[in-house]
């Protein structure tokens, strides 16, 4: 057996609270290992997700998180894979928990954010995609996310009333999430009210930047029986995978994508094959799944999302929006913590949140957000730069 | 006085965008690629500069209603919003890139045909920097 366990799970609350990311991190990591019931002194490896725009200490986050909680002597690793850092580095601790070289590891991720859009570091960088796409297309992140919710409208048939009513869903969900950022219901009409960034794309369709911090307690099956945990929360997969060539979706932060004219485009695209890589893995299929916490960036991309992880077939996704499948109490809920339309996005904790979220929903204490009786989550994300992630957990 | 803003992805008379083709596998490449083939079946590393089509098909489109933040340099104060387009050329590939002046979203549509064009992008001291654009044909 691949499975490692959940011991824990713990976040500082998203918001713009404007303190050093190393706060919420310490803070989400106590709770973790309170919640985990692990003493931080028996932890022996700490992973952290490396932040950019916040110095040296976001570099070696890892040994910043340590040093904070109190130098206890651990293993450290810091990951960086921009919005799947946090799934990176929970691939890192398992792979070290797998191979018996580590027993429990604490894994975390904070980033303090500017306002706005997210921007290129400064300078000038004429050898750097993410620099180039800004100064010679003026290529935001919305502007990608809407040039996929633009090509559901044209090949699916998708509107605008279809986009918000994810919005619509999610911000009812996060109502009652106390991590979450926004909380406050949103109707159709507040969406589609609301100036257009990127066309047809409005603001609140567009996840914001935040601040926030997410942990979680990783332990071998042998270490969570030796605490009498016979039937803890388990991950029973992490996918990172890369893009295989031919890339033919446009991705950010590139000018094109790859030519299929010399090779076959692969049987998959690479949003389908980050999930398909995490059954492939677990033993799980897509139907086997009861909650899921997906990336969505845009409103629209939850929809591709519904897709690329087997939810239903190509094209199909506006059914299950506009049938309620998604939503709490639906077939297969997706987004119960109220997704990045409540969060918004603090990139390094990102994708730790999905898994404490999946975490509080398989032990059946998500409260008034609680799916009932989940016992199979997975999540999927995707950042620049060929980075993208899927953890499926079991209970 | 007119410079491209960037050298060697695209020529100004005619307007067209420069790509490089592996000489061991033909894979097309756009911007120009130097040192290795990135097909994972290929060894090649050496490159032919090929002009790309002038024309292709919307892969999809959008405008950018807000000003992006720098390194982008506005053209105008005020800010006026442009519209983008992803463009899938006969070599296989989807290149992006802003739509001609006078063209908005309204104009484009998945699978319509658009040319490339070469417009001043931003002014700097009074020397214009060009840019490839896609401009929807028969327009």
């Amino acid at each position: 057996m691949n499975d490692v366990a959940v011991l824990g799970a713990g976040m500082h609350p998203w918001g713009k609270w404007g303190r050093p990311f190393v706060e919420y991190g310490v803070a989400a990591a106590r709770y973790a290992l309170a919640d985990a019931g692990v003493d931080w002194a028996d932890v022996d490896l700490v992973v952290g997700g490396e932040t950019v725009r916040n110095g040296y200490a976001g570099y070696v986050a890892g040994a910043t998180f340590a040093q904070a909680l109190g130098w206890n002597g651990a293993r450290v690793a810091t990951s960086y894979a921009a919005c799947a850092t946090g799934a990176q580095a929970i691939d890192t601790a398992r792979a070290r928990i797998l191979a018996g070289l580590a027993d429990v590891a604490l894994v975390v991720g904070a980033d303090t954010t500017p306002k706005g859009f997210l921007a290129p570091n400064a300078g000038e960088r004429w050898d750097d995609p993410d620099w180039l796409r800004f100064r010679l297309v003026g290529m935001t992140n919305p502007a990608y996310f809407a040039l996929y919710a633009r090509r559901r409208m044209d090949l699916y048939g998708a509107t605008p009333e279809d986009f918000a009513l994810v919005k619509v869903k999610n911000a009812q969900a996060g109502l009652a999430n106390p991590k979450a950022r926004y909380r406050k219901a949103v109707s159709v009409e507040d969406v589609l009210g609301s100036a257009v960034v990127a066309d047809p794309l409005h603001l609140l369709d567009i996840c914001a930047t935040s601040d926030g911090g997410a942990a979680v307690v990783l332990a071998s099956m042998d270490y969570a029986r030796s605490k009498g945990l016979a039937e803890p929360v388990r991950v029973r997969a992490v996918s990172t995978v890369t893009p295989t060539f031919p890339q033919t979706v446009i991705d950010m932060p590139h000018f094109s994508t790859d030519s299929a004219a010399t090779v076959a485009e692969p049987e998959r695209t690479f949003k389908e094959s980050i999930a398909y890589a995490a059954y492939e893995e677990a033993g799980i299929g897509p139907e086997d799944i009861d909650v899921a916490e997906v990336y969505d960036l845009s409103t629209a991309l939850e929809l591709d999302w519904y897709e690329d992880i087997g939810l239903c077939k190509r094209g199909e996704a506006e059914r299950l929006i506009r049938a309620g499948e998604t939503a709490l109490g639906g077939r297969v809920p997706v987004n119960p913590s109220g997704g990045l339309a409540c969060f918004g996005e603090a990139v390094p904790a990102q994708a730790l949140a999905q898994v404490c979220e999946l975490t509080w929903q398989l032990r059946g204490e998500a409260g008034e957000r609680q799916v009932d009786g989940a016992r199979v989550g997975i999540t999927a994300n995707q950042g620049l730069f060929g980075h993208g992630s899927s953890v499926l957990l079991t209970r | 006085m007119a410079t491209p803003a960037v050298e060697g992805w695209f020529t100004e008379d005619p307007a067209c965008l420069l790509g490089s083709r592996c000489t061991s596998c033909g894979t097309v490449f756009f911007p120009k690629v130097d040192g290795f083939c990135r097909n994972p079946g290929c060894q090649g590393t050496d490159f032919d500069q090929v002009e790309l089509s002038r024309r292709g098909t919307v892969w999809s489109y959008t405008d950018a209603q807000y000003q992006p933040p720098p390194p982008y340099v506005p053209r105008t104060d005020p800010y006026e919003p442009f519209a983008i387009a992803a463009v899938e050329l006969p070599e296989g590939l989807v290149v992006l890139g802003q739509v001609a002046d006078g063209f908005g979203v309204d104009d484009l549509q998945v699978g319509a045909e658009v040319e490339v064009v070469v417009e001043p992008l931003y002014s700097d001291g009074g020397d214009d920097r060009t840019i490839w654009r896609w401009k929807p044909v028969g327009a």
